[in-house]
């Protein structure tokens, strides 16, 4: 596989696994801040979010194969096979992933938040965004989370992806054809670089929780 | 006289526990102090003043009332952020909020520590700025929950100091703790809970050289158990 291509796979894998994260994360954190002002949302919601965590890729990529292909509800929109195809797919695996870390890290703090500022004349409210931003750190966790599952996900990628060359083609994908060819030094170089991402994206991401 | 702070009939229940005050009230430059053992009702009595807990029965009224639990929650941010937070909660703009908080730490001997992280302080430390940033949004009452209980001699000197300069300025505080010297420095007046009952209310001197209750009396005397 030549240096540019190699580019080009790591360049698509990046930008999908990060706006999956995205995606996922405008509805997973609030949703996680709010079930952790609402004590955990109960026992059920707890379940069936945590549950979420167990989605396997696959069942998620064949959703969305059904619902993407010319046949399904939103075949119309020509998006499968594409890259947004799998933008969808990985958002839905990393959103239970990013909503239950901002639940964990929040919900030890929203008694502490909201006793302060109702003490302080604040409204009820005013709560959520200053828990949000009193979970900052945890959301560079939760987000870390997310695009670490999006990134590293294969199942639903070559199901809605199809792993077409020069086009939704990224690195587990390739790792997968390159290991099936037999060229395992490609595989191991894929593998190496898909590592070397999903560190310095992490590292990021707990440089900025320091700050 | 007038008030800043009127309770009546205020009943409050939780599992076996039932807090009754048939009137309380707290007057522009007065500290109050609320004594009583463990497990009495001190801090629900706090927090029900404070509106933070609703009652079941009665009524509190007055101006806007601030309540300091025990320890301080603190933000994960600056000392002056902390300090700022109140204004910032009540739409001061930043800046300004920032250069009020800024003007008052000056004055609880923070102003070295204004840009660390809040976490970084002293237990001392911790609750004078959370006085600060309490005295900054200006209470007509301060509701304080045993302020000084995990500090040294001096920071509760300081403490207090900063409680009776707020005096002196016409808020009212409310004052839970154990402490009998504090209450003997501080407060001008008693309330002795015991199990949920207020069962005396007297000028403090009154209070300590005659109390009329019994209970008041084992409990001066180290005697009454929760």
């Amino acid at each position: 596989m030549e240096a540019a291509e190699l580019l080009e796979i790591s360049l698509r894998s990046l930008w999908v696994a990060g706006l999956a994260t995205l995606v996922a994360a405008f509805p997973a954190v609030p949703l996680g801040l709010w079930l952790a002002l609402k004590g955990g949302g109960g026992i059920f919601g707890r379940i069936l979010l945590y549950a979420g965590l167990a989605l396997p890729s696959v069942v998620v990529g064949l959703f969305f194969y059904l619902l993407l292909s010319r046949s399904g509800l939103l075949g119309s929109l020509g998006l499968l096979y594409t890259p947004y195809a799998m933008v969808l797919a990985e958002a839905v695996l990393a959103f239970p992933l990013i909503a239950a870390f901002v639940l964990s890290g929040a919900r030890g703090r929203v008694e502490e938040v909201r006793l302060l500022v109702r003490s302080l004349g604040g409204k009820e409210g005013q709560v959520l965004p200053t828990l949000f931003w009193e979970s900052r750190r945890t959301l560079a966790a939760a987000l870390a989370a997310g695009f670490g599952g999006a990134i590293s996900e294969v199942g639903a990628a070559t199901l809605v992806g199809g792993d077409i060359r020069h086009h939704t083609r990224v690195l587990t994908t390739a790792i997968v054809v390159e290991t099936r060819k037999g060229e395992l030094e490609s595989a191991l170089a894929l593998g190496f670089i898909l590592l070397g991402v999903a560190l310095l994206v992490t590292a990021l991401l707990v440089i900025l929780e320091r700050e | 006289m007038s008030t800043v702070l009127r309770a009546q009939g205020l009943v409050h229940r939780y599992g076996d526990f039932r807090l009754e005050v048939p009137r309380l009230e707290v007057h522009p430059g007065e500290i109050l102090a609320v004594l009583g053992p463990s497990g009495s009702g001190k801090t629900t009595l706090l927090r029900l003043l404070a509106g933070l807990l609703s009652p079941e029965e009665g009524q509190v009224e007055g101006g806007f009332r601030a309540y300091l639990p025990q320890t301080p929650p603190l933000l994960r941010r600056s000392v002056l952020e902390n300090a700022a937070f109140g204004l910032l909660l009540r739409g001061v703009p930043r800046r300004q909020a920032l250069a009020r908080a800024d003007g008052l730490l000056k004055r609880v001997g923070l102003e070295g520590k204004a840009r660390q992280p809040a976490h970084l302080l002293s237990g001392g430390e911790a609750v004078r700025l959370a006085l600060a940033r309490t005295l900054l949004v200006e209470p007509a009452a301060l509701l304080l929950d045993e302020p000084t209980a995990s500090l040294d001699p001096a920071n509760t000197l300081k403490v207090e100091a900063l409680l009776q300069e707020a005096a002196r300025g016409g808020r009212g505080v409310v004052l839970a703790t154990h402490d009998l010297f504090q209450v003997r420095r501080l407060a001008h007046r008693v309330v002795f809970l015991f199990q949920g009952q207020v069962v005396e209310e007297a000028p403090v001197d009154r209070f300590f050289q005659s109390p009329k209750d019994s209970r008041s009396q084992a409990f001066l005397e180290g005697r009454l158990l929760p």
